[in-house]
C-alpha cells in the first residue's frame, strides 16, 4: 500500500504535543466566546469551539498512541469523536431551539437581558 | 510517511483553524463570526486529514460545516428582530482569564510532559486504509450501548427540539401558556 | 369633449452633452465601484497584486495536496491512475527516476485540467441544449441568431455577463456579499472528485466517497443563505430561506437513499458501487426503485430545478437570492446550477445506473463516453421534467419531504439492510436473490406508496398554507379524489 520511496517519519515531523497545543488554543479561543459574547448563538458557537478542541485532542492521541502501532482497538478515539459529534448535533438543536423559544418571549436573544431569575 | 507535506500542511492548517477561531471572538457582526466558524470548522477538519482520520474528518463537515452551522443559520433568521451584533457581555474578561489559562496549562501540559508516542517505524506499518470499517466495528461492536443510547439521546433532541419551538393554535385552551402569548 | 384642438407637444429637447444630473443619478454616479477603486491603482500595483493572489492559490493548492500526501498512503488520489495513457505516462516517468511526488501533481493536474475541461465544455452545450429543447417543449424556436443553429450563444452570453457592470446594492454586507458566488461554486467542483469516469480513472477513490459527496453537497446550503442575506433585499431573502428549508429537508431523503445503496453493495468507494452493479449484471435502480426516485427527486430539490426551483422562482420573486448579483457573479450562480445538474447526472447514473459500465459494452467503447451518455440522458430528463411539471409550493414540497420521502425511505433502507444481511448469508445463486430482491422491492414500494397516499393526502383547498397531517379519509388522497371526480 505504501508507494515506494517514502522516507520514514523523522524527528522532524509534527508532534502530539503539537496537535495538543492547537486544540487547547481552539479550546481556549471557545470557552472566551462562549463566555464573554452576549448572543445566545454567538455563545453556542464558542460551545462548538471547544467540542472541536476536543475532537482534535481525542484523535491525536489515538493517532500517537501505543495501540495504534500494535494495532489493538487502533481507533477508540475516533468511535469517541463519533459520540461527541452526536452529543454535539443534539445539543446545537436543543439550544438553538431555546434561543428561539427565548426570542418568543422576550423579542430578544441577549444573554445578559435575561435576567429574571438573578439574585 | 512524507514528513515535509505534513509538517506544512499541518501548520497552513493549525493557522487556518486558530485564526478564524480567534476571528469569531473579534468579528463585530454575528453572520461574519458564523463564516469563521465555517472556515474553522473546515480547517479542523484538514486537521483531521493530517491525523489519518478520514471518516471523522469527512464526517467534521457533514455535521459542523454543513449541519450545526445552518441550524445556526435557522436560529439567525427565526429571530428576526433580535441584535445581530457580536456585542461582549459582562462575563469577556472571566472569560478571558478563564480561556488564556486553560490555554496556557493545556499548552504547558502538552509540551513539558514527556510524551510515550509512538513514531518512527512503528508509526509508518500502521495501516490507515480501513478507518471507517473499523470504526463501523467498533460502534457496533464494544461500544453498541454508547452508540444505542446516543442514538435515543438523538430522538430525544429531535423531540425536544421540536416540543419546544412548536406554535400552539389559537384554539387549544393549553393551561401553560407558554408559547401562546404569540 | 372641448372643441380646443389639442396644443402640440412641445418638442423634445435637444439632446444636451452634459444634462444636469438628477439627485439619484448624481447619487448613483458618486457611488464608489470596483473599477472606480482601481483607478487610481498603478499597473505594477496591480500586476503584483494578481501576481500575488495566483501564487497564493497555488500555495494553498500545494498545500491541499501535500495534505493528503502522506498519511494516507495514495487512498486519496488515485489519478495517476487515470486510463492507461496516464499509466503509460506516469510508468515512462518512473523510468526516468522522476521522485514521485512530482509524477504525483503531473498526474493530478492532468486529471484536474480534464476534469474542469469537461465540465466547462458540458456548461457551454448544456445551456444551449437546455434552451434549443425547452423551446421545443414551448413551440418555439429558442436561439438561433448566433451562429448555425444559435450554436454560438452561450459564448455569447458568457460575454455578455462579463461585459456588464457589476452592481453592488446599497446596504449590502459587502463581506458577505462576496463570499457566496465563489463559495457555491467550490462544492459543485469538489463533488466531482469521486465520480469514477472508467476503471481505475477517479480523481478521489476514497474510502468514504459516498460520505463525502452528501458532505460536499451540503456545503452549498451555506452559500445559498449568504447570497440571500447580504443582499439587503426581500426577494433575496425570501428566496435564500425558501432554499435554505428545501435543501436541509431534502438532504435526508438523499442520505436514507444512498444509505439503502450502501447496504446493498456493502461499500462506500463509489468505484465498488459501479462494480457491484457491473458484477451481477443489474443495475440498482432496478433492486431499489424507490431509493433512486427518492435520490432523483431530493437532488433536483438540492440543486434549485425546476419542479423545486422555489428558491429562485423567477415568476414569483425575481431571481430568488441571487436577485441582486449581476454580471459574472450572476453568470456564476447560474452556471453552477448547470453544473449541479450534470453532476447530479453523474451521481445518478454511478449509483443507479451503472457508471461507466454497460453490461459488456465497456469493454468496446472507452468508459468515460458511456458515462457521458447516461449523464446526457438524465440532463434531457432534467430539461424535460422542467418544460413539463408546474412549479410546487413550499409546504407542498416541505410535506412531500418530511412526510412522504422519509418515512418511506427508512422503511425502504429496514428492508434493505434485511435483504442485505440475507444475501450475505445465503448461498443461492446471485440472480435467484437479487430478482426476488427486485419483486420484493417493487412490490413494497407500489403498496406502500398507495397506502401512504390513500392516508396521508393533501387537500390543497383545507389547509393552504399550514399542512396537517389528515387522518380523516374524508379529506385528502386518492379518497378525496376519487369522491371528487364523482361529485
Amino acid at each position: 500500500m505504501t508507494p515506494p520511496g517514502i522516507p520514514p517519519i523523522d524527528e522532524l515531523s509534527v508532534t502530539l504535543a503539537h496537535y495538543l497545543v492547537v486544540s487547547g488554543l481552539v479550546f481556549g479561543i471557545g470557552i472566551v466566546v462562549a463566555l464573554g459574547k452576549r448572543n445566545a448563538i454567538a455563545v453556542l458557537m464558542g460551545i462548538e469551539l471547544m467540542l472541536n478542541g476536543v475532537n482534535l485532542t481525542l484523535l491525536a492521541f489515538s493517532r500517537f498512541s501505543s495501540a495504534f502501532a500494535t494495532g489493538e482497538e487502533p481507533l477508540s478515539g475516533h468511535a469517541f469523536v463519533v459520540f461527541v459529534l452526536t452529543v454535539a448535533a443534539a445539543e446545537a438543536a436543543i439550544a438553538l431551539a431555546m434561543a428561539v423559544l427565548l426570542y418568543r418571549r422576550r423579542e430578544t436573544v441577549d444573554l445578559d437581558r435575561v435576567n429574571l431569575m438573578r439574585w | 510517511m512524507d514528513s515535509t507535506g505534513i509538517v506544512i500542511g499541518f501548520w497552513a492548517l493549525s493557522a487556518i483553524t486558530v485564526v478564524s477561531a480567534l476571528l469569531v471572538l473579534l468579528a463585530r457582526n454575528l453572520l461574519h463570526s458564523l463564516v469563521f466558524l465555517v472556515l474553522s470548522f473546515l480547517g479542523m477538519a484538514g486537521l483531521f486529514l493530517t491525523l489519518s482520520a478520514d471518516f471523522i474528518a469527512v464526517a467534521q463537515i457533514l455535521i459542523y460545516a454543513g449541519s450545526i452551522s445552518v441550524l445556526m443559520v435557522f436560529a439567525v433568521m427565526l429571530t428576526p428582530l433580535a441584535s445581530r451584533d457580536n456585542g461582549n457581555s459582562l462575563y469577556l474578561l472571566p472569560g478571558l482569564f478563564g480561556g488564556l489559562g486553560i490555554a496556557v496549562l493545556v499548552g504547558f501540559v502538552a509540551i513539558d510532559t514527556e510524551w510515550a508516542e509512538h513514531r518512527g517505524a512503528a508509526l509508518a506499518e500502521s495501516d490507515f486504509a480501513t478507518t471507517v470499517g473499523t470504526v463501523g466495528q467498533l460502534l457496533l461492536g464494544r461500544y453498541v450501548l454508547a452508540f444505542e443510547i446516543a442514538s435515543v439521546l438523538l430522538l430525544f433532541a429531535f423531540l425536544g427540539a421540536i416540543v419546544l419551538v412548536q406554535e400552539r393554535r389559537r384554539g387549544d385552551d393549553d393551561a401553560s401558556q407558554d408559547g401562546a402569548s404569540r | 369633449m372641448s372643441d380646443q384642438p389639442l396644443a402640440p407637444p412641445p418638442p423634445l429637447a435637444p439632446p444636451t452633452a452634459h444634462r444636469p444630473a438628477t439627485p439619484m443619478l448624481q447619487q448613483i454616479q458618486d457611488r464608489p465601484g470596483v473599477r472606480d477603486s482601481l483607478m487610481g491603482v498603478p499597473l505594477p500595483l496591480k500586476a503584483a497584486g494578481a501576481v500575488v493572489g495566483l501564487v497564493t492559490l497555488a500555495l494553498l493548492a500545494g498545500v491541499g495536496f501535500l495534505v493528503v500526501d502522506g498519511r494516507l498512503e495514495g487512498q486519496w488520489y488515485d489519478v495517476r491512475d487515470l486510463g492507461n495513457a496516464t499509466a503509460g505516462l506516469r510508468g515512462w516517468l518512473q523510468d526516468e527516476g522522476v521522485d514521485h511526488r512530482i509524477i504525483w501533481v503531473i498526474l493530478g493536474t492532468i486529471g484536474g485540467i480534464g476534469i474542469l475541461s469537461v465540465l466547462g465544455g458540458w456548461l457551454l452545450i448544456g445551456s444551449w441544449v437546455e434552451r434549443r429543447v425547452l423551446a421545443k417543449f414551448q413551440i418555439r424556436s429558442g436561439p438561433n441568431r448566433t451562429g448555425p443553429f444559435g450554436l454560438l450563444q452561450p459564448i455569447a452570453d458568457a460575454v455578455k455577463l462579463m461585459a456588464k457592470e457589476i452592481v453592488i446594492p446599497r446596504g449590502a454586507d459587502r463581506f458577505l456579499y462576496y463570499i457566496p458566488p465563489v463559495l457555491i461554486f467550490v462544492p459543485a467542483m469538489l463533488g466531482w472528485g469521486p465520480v469514477p469516469w472508467a476503471e481505475r480513472m477517479t480523481y478521489l477513490d476514497i474510502d468514504v466517497g459516498v460520505l463525502y459527496t452528501i458532505a460536499i453537497s451540503s456545503i452549498g446550503v451555506l452559500a445559498v443563505f449568504l447570497a440571500g442575506w447580504s443582499s439587503n433585499n426581500h426577494y433575496s431573502l425570501l428566496g435564500a430561506m425558501r432554499t435554505v428549508a428545501m435543501m436541509v429537508s431534502y438532504e435526508i431523503p438523499i442520505s436514507l437513499s444512498l444509505l439503502s445503496v450502501v447496504l446493498l453493495t456493502q461499500s462506500m468507494k463509489l468505484s465498488e458501487i459501479v462494480a457491484f452493479q457491473d458484477h451481477y449484471h443489474v443495475w440498482l435502480i432496478v433492486l431499489i426503485p424507490f431509493a433512486a426516485f427518492a435520490f432523483l427527486f431530493s437532488s433536483t430539490a438540492e440543486i434549485n430545478r425546476t419542479p423545486n426551483d422555489i428558491g429562485e422562482a423567477e415568476s414569483e420573486i425575481v431571481a430568488g437570492f441571487y436577485t441582486e448579483y449581476s454580471g459574472m457573479k450572476a453568470g456564476l450562480f447560474m452556471g453552477v446550477e448547470l453544473g449541479h445538474a450534470i453532476l447530479v447526472g453523474a451521481l445518478m447514473s454511478t449509483f443507479f445506473l451503472g457508471g461507466y459500465t454497460m453490461f459488456g459494452l465497456e469493454e468496446w467503447i472507452p468508459g468515460y463516453l458511456i458515462l457521458a451518455t447516461k449523464i446526457a440522458a438524465i440532463y434531457f430528463l432534467f430539461v424535460w421534467l422542467r418544460g413539463t411539471l408546474p412549479r410546487f409550493r413550499l409546504d407542498q414540497l416541505m410535506g412531500y419531504a418530511w412526510k412522504f420521502l422519509i418515512p418511506i425511505g427508512i422503511l425502504q433502507a429496514f428492508v434493505v439492510a434485511i435483504e442485505a444481511s440475507v444475501f450475505a448469508r445465503s448461498d443461492a445463486p446471485a440472480l435467484i436473490t437479487l430478482g426476488a430482491f427486485a419483486v420484493v422491492n417493487l412490490a413494497i414500494t407500489v403498496v406502500i406508496v398507495r397506502f401512504w397516499a390513500d392516508r396521508l393526502g393533501y387537500a390543497p383547498s383545507q389547509h393552504a398554507t399550514r399542512p396537517q397531517l389528515i387522518a380523516d379519509g374524508t379529506l385528502g388522497g386518492l379518497k378525496a379524489a376519487r369522491k371528487i371526480r364523482e361529485a
